[in-house]
């Protein structure tokens, strides 16, 4: 499972990872963001891509969790 | 909030939004300028006195609301948190340059759209610019362009810029003599709605734009990059409430001739939206975006917008600005040079050493 770590960048830059990531097609991603803005943004774009996404909150930080 | 339920609550804030602008022109604002963040930075600037342009001053209390309307939102859905630290002095200058193209342009992207929904043609030439705009800075993006990361604050980090604007409503209602106001007939910054009710606006659509994160340069910007239609929806939206406003208040005046508060010149109509739209997609956001995210508490943000004041003042005590009557010569420079300075900050942190 590749990990990203995306605290701190705001969108899209988020977004962006993710998409370059994805473009492995691997069935299990998980990504820290610090930001709702970046929760939503990589939900809705995971959620585009056919994964289903989790999310848990720590001290303002989301941890992602994305499966195919 | 699933992703329909996401773009039904952006399209109606921005119904919201486009009605309000309209109504605000309507009350007093300058025609076409409900909103234009561009323009009521640069005529604050004008009130504190950092330019001398006479016909452009006035506190304007739509940017205090849009802040403090953001921080209300943001503290009460707990999403206020002071952060900072990505490149900071970057993106002040980033903000100055936005602001020069805008002040060519005569707009911010904001304007840009109650401008077309007022029946202004010239700005259908500012949006082809700022869509090529927003291309060139995507082009960066995706080749890893990246301001680096932000870093959690102190709390009075991210309460500055707030206060300021606190300080800025004081200032209008006390009015000691040192700030400047355009009289009545002097020109746009004469030209203002009650205070209450600018003030009521900027709250409401800061809120909003808060809560829906509404970004012009986003819109377009994130359709490009990922195919996502969310933040144009806002977009489409305040054009297609502000148009059908306007024409219900007899307001639709479509033409390119003797626009309000505009000039004909479509080359650097284009070249000054250009600007604007690179700029702000190197800075993640529109002027707008910025205003909001300064009321979450991004400190980042809070020195785009000085860098957008300070634009402006500069965009004035030197002639960059343009006006009705045109572009000038020395403002047409300043663009070239303002493209050419937000190219290197693309160059270097796209293609700079990796950290």
């Amino acid at each position: 499972m590749e990990k990203l770590d995306a605290r701190g960048l705001s969108c899209p830059e988020p977004v962006i990872m993710i998409r370059k990531a994805m473009m492995a097609k691997a069935a299990r991603y998980e990504m820290i963001v610090d930001n709702i803005a970046s929760k939503e943004n990589v939900t809705r774009y995971a959620q585009h891509q056919g994964y289903a996404v989790s999310a848990a909150e720590r001290d303002g930080e989301y941890t992602l969790t994305m499966t195919k | 909030m699933d992703a329909k339920r996401e773009r039904l609550t952006i399209v109606a804030a921005g119904l919201v939004i486009g009605v309000i602008a309209a109504t605000l022109a309507r009350l007093g604002n300058p025609v076409n300028m409900g909103f234009c963040i561009a323009c009521f930075l640069r005529d604050i600037a004008g009130a504190l006195g950092l330019h001398q342009a006479a016909a452009v001053q006035y506190i304007r209390p739509e940017i205090p609301g849009l802040v403090l309307g953001s921080l209300a939102a943001a503290l009460v859905k707990k999403e206020f948190a002071p952060r900072g630290g990505s490149a900071p002095v970057t993106r002040f200058v980033l903000g100055f340059f936005v602001m020069i193209g805008c002040l060519m342009f005569l707009g911010c992207p904001f304007r840009m759209i109650l401008r077309l929904a007022g029946g202004d043609g010239n700005a259908l030439l500012g949006l082809v610019g700022f869509a090529a705009g927003i291309l060139a800075g995507v082009f960066f993006l995706n080749r890893g362009y990246s301001l680096k990361r932000t870093y959690k604050q102190p709390a009075t980090e991210g309460w500055v810029l707030p206060v300021m604007m606190v300080v800025f409503l004081a200032l209008l209602i006390a009015a000691p003599a040192f700030i400047h106001f355009t009289e009545a007939g002097g020109g746009p910054g004469g030209m203002h709605a009650a205070v209450w009710v600018s003030l009521a606006a900027g709250l409401i659509v800061g809120a909003l734009a808060q809560r829906t994160r509404l970004c012009m340069v986003g819109g377009i910007r994130d359709l490009i990059l990922f195919r996502e239609p969310k933040l144009l929806l806002g977009f489409a939206a305040i054009f297609a409430a502000a148009l059908l406003a306007n024409l219900a208040l007899g307001s639709f005046a479509p033409g390119f001739i003797e626009q309000p508060v505009a000039h004909t010149d479509g080359l650097w109509n284009a070249l000054g939206m250009f600007l604007a739209g690179y700029g702000c997609v190197l800075l993640g956001g529109c002027p707008l975006r910025q205003l909001v995210l300064s009321g979450e508490g991004n400190a980042d943000s809070a020195a785009a917008v000085l860098g957008l004041m300070v634009g402006a003042a500069f965009a004035h005590n030197f002639g960059l600005a343009a006006s009705g009557a045109g572009p000038t010569g020395a403002g047409k420079i300043a663009v070239m040079i303002g493209i050419a300075a937000v190219s290197a900050l693309a160059c270097v942190n796209t293609f700079g050493k990796k950290q």
